[in-house]
């Protein structure tokens, strides 16, 4: 096992350098003078100059490379011109906010997606399986923008339920400890934050979540329809089992394998689309930080936060391999 | 309506080899996604026949006007400035068809060209182009396009390449592993033998086996394309903003949402059928031609 984890880090170590390569030539090849592109555009030409000399523009593009690599290493991913603060210590700010809408974003889609894809996979052509691959079908045609839109136009705006922008009201809360709103007021046992916290998140969370609702629905569905033709399932129903244990203790168990790969490859797909959905609700994460990036052309903070989301898909996906590897030998083994 | 015996037995044996083909085609998914598809194509195709004013000619005396149904004289209402929306619903569908057809030949060439390379040759060849296929699939999806849009600036061209840019690889990964088993396959040796180029191995031997893998996997390209180039749009990272497309559109409405509902709402309505329709198709089609192809597709980005 220790062996397999040491292999797939080592194999992990090329590909980032090969990302950082990628990023590093996007700011390269973009038309344009790099110091006109990192620096403000009140820069005056001695500002210019000096910017070259700092960063070494003026020499051979492997230096230059060396250099954005090294400091990149140690945590200095530049500073925002817009802001004048660390774009490191900015996308940290930002990126508990974003996490926490993930989070209940899959909450939301495990709690309906699976047990409608176990039914729906028990029961193939049933109504509840055409109920089920409806809202499949639903979950993967949706643009998360607009599903956004439409919450916020019904919800928010006929019926008046829930709040459309933003993280909290402002003033309920405490300082924060770890940066996760909800968990923060629940540490602080203030309650009314709590559900101040959670009538904020419903929305954007439900517009992110529905996509992985859909797929999760299908791959379960698929899973378990595929595990009730097992002799396995046969012989609890031969055992006298009810058909509620065989279908939850039995089949469901084995088609978990396929479930937890679809939740960790959509992990990644969640956090592009994070980026979307923050915009819809002016939720205050790292996706909206990157488009008020690009919107403000702050460069140094668009190429760190790119490379924040892509380290963290990269290591998201090297967790979710090392998982398995500890869930299910044959792949410690395999190739 | 009942039908008699009689009348279903002849009607089963007045069958022409024809309907018999066309049987397993005939699945509800396959034509209600087949109809959301051609929709998009006749919007796409004829939109400046039958488009009831200039997509981009603004009234300002009449903008925000609500949805005027049959009676009215804008069918969808008009947008902030006073546009038609029912004609630039029907341009942006346009864009969203030339782009689409576009970003999914594209991918699908390369995709399919170098899966087929890799997996031919095996070896050096092999890990080189899987170790590059392993670099752009790192990037969250959209996030390298978003990236890529962001330094590069806004035009059809950097759009295109832009959603190009990771979409080849599902179809390099399966054409990959079609060709790896296809390479060690009897006709294969049988055509070495012969004295075959390696050129002529993969044109005439390898690829017509790839292609139908490729088109299940170019109609969830297609519709994940239509997704990603609407939200791309919606972040005002699309085309340039003269050409009207979906997700501008939408991105104009939000702001007016609580006022006029209709600017984000019909957009909104044509993105989600047509993506539904063309997953439909994918899904049906994938059913006839390869179950095994189940987990290769179906996500948006």
């Amino acid at each position: 096992m220790f062996q397999y984890i040491a292999r797939r880090i080592f194999g992990t170590i090329p590909v980032i350098i090969l990302i950082s390569m990628l990023v590093f030539m996007l700011v390269q090849f973009a038309p344009g003078d790099p110091a006109d592109l990192l620096l403000s555009d009140e820069a005056t030409t001695e500002d210019i100059e000096a910017a070259r000399e700092r960063w070494g523009l003026n020499q051979p593009v492997y230096v230059q490379y060396w250099k954005f690599l090294t400091a990149a290493l140690q945590g200095d991913l530049g500073t925002s011109f817009r802001y004048a603060d660390p774009v490191l210590l900015m996308i940290g700010d930002r990126l508990p906010a974003t996490i926490e809408l993930a989070f209940f974003a899959i909450l939301i889609a495990i709690v309906f997606g699976v047990p409608l894809g176990v039914w729906a996979g028990a029961r193939p052509n049933s109504w509840i399986d055409n109920v089920g691959s409806f809202f499949g079908f639903f979950g993967i045609s949706m643009p998360s923008f607009w599903f956004g839109i439409m919450l916020i136009l019904i919800v928010s705006g006929f019926l008046n339920l829930l709040p459309s922008a933003g993280r909290n009201t402002y003033g309920i809360a405490d300082d924060p400890i770890t940066g996760f709103y909800i968990l923060d007021s629940i540490l602080y046992w203030n309650w009314k934050a709590v559900l101040d916290g959670l009538s904020f998140i419903i929305l954007p969370a439900i517009a992110l979540g529905t996509n992985m609702l859909g797929i999760l629905m299908r791959v379960t569905r698929s899973s378990v329809l595929e595990v009730m033709h097992e002799d396995m399932v046969r012989t609890a129903r031969a055992k006298g089992l009810s058909e509620h244990k065989v279908l939850w203790r039995h089949a469901f168990r084995n088609a978990l394998i396929p479930i937890i790969t679809v939740v960790g490859l959509e992990l990644g797909t969640l956090l592009s689309g994070s980026i979307i959905v923050e915009t819809v609700f002016s939720w205050p994460g790292s996706g909206s930080l990157l488009i008020e990036a690009i919107n403000s052309r702050d460069y140094p903070l668009i190429t760190g936060t790119v490379l924040a989301y892509t380290l963290m898909f990269v290591i998201i996906n090297l967790t979710i391999d090392i998982i398995y590897a500890a869930i299910d030998p044959r792949i410690r083994f395999g190739n | 309506m009942e039908i008699s015996i009689e009348e279903r037995t002849s009607l089963s044996a007045r069958s022409s080899p024809f309907m018999r083909a066309l049987g397993p085609w005939l699945k509800p998914k396959i034509v209600v996604g087949g109809v959301f598809v051609m929709l998009l194509c006749v919007m796409g195709i004829f939109a400046p026949l039958i488009s009831p004013y200039d997509p981009n000619a603004q009234d300002l005396l009449k903008t925000l006007q609500p949805p005027g149904w049959w009676g009215g004289e804008h069918f969808l209402g008009t947008d902030h400035v006073g546009r038609d929306i029912l004609s630039r619903i029907f341009f942006g569908a346009r864009i969203s068809l030339v782009i689409a057809v576009t970003v999914v030949v594209i991918s699908g060439v390369v995709g399919v060209a170098l899966g087929a390379v890799s997996g031919y040759f095996a070896g050096y060849v092999d890990f080189g182009i899987q170790k590059f296929v392993e670099v752009v699939w790192a990037f969250p999806p959209l996030l390298l396009a978003i990236a890529i849009v962001a330094f590069f600036g806004q035009g059809l061209g950097i759009l295109i390449i832009a959603l190009v840019v990771q979409r080849w690889i599902p179809y390099c990964r399966v054409a990959r592993g079609q060709a790896l088993s296809l390479r060690t396959r009897d006709f294969v040796d049988a055509a070495r033998s012969l004295g075959a180029s390696h050129h002529r191995i993969i044109w005439f031997h390898i690829l017509p086996n790839l292609l139908q893998a490729a088109l299940v996997i170019g109609t969830f390209a297609m519709a994940s394309a239509i997704i990603s180039e609407a939200s791309l749009s919606f972040l005002g990272l699309g085309v340039p903003p003269k050409i009207p497309t979906w997700g501008a559109m939408l991105a104009d409405g939000r702001t007016y949402i609580s006022t006029s509902w209709w600017l984000a709402f019909f957009p909104g309505v044509c993105i989600f059928f047509t993506v539904l329709g063309i997953n439909l198709l994918g899904d049906g089609m994938r059913d006839i031609f390869d179950p095994r192809l189940k987990r290769s597709g179906g996500g948006t980005g």
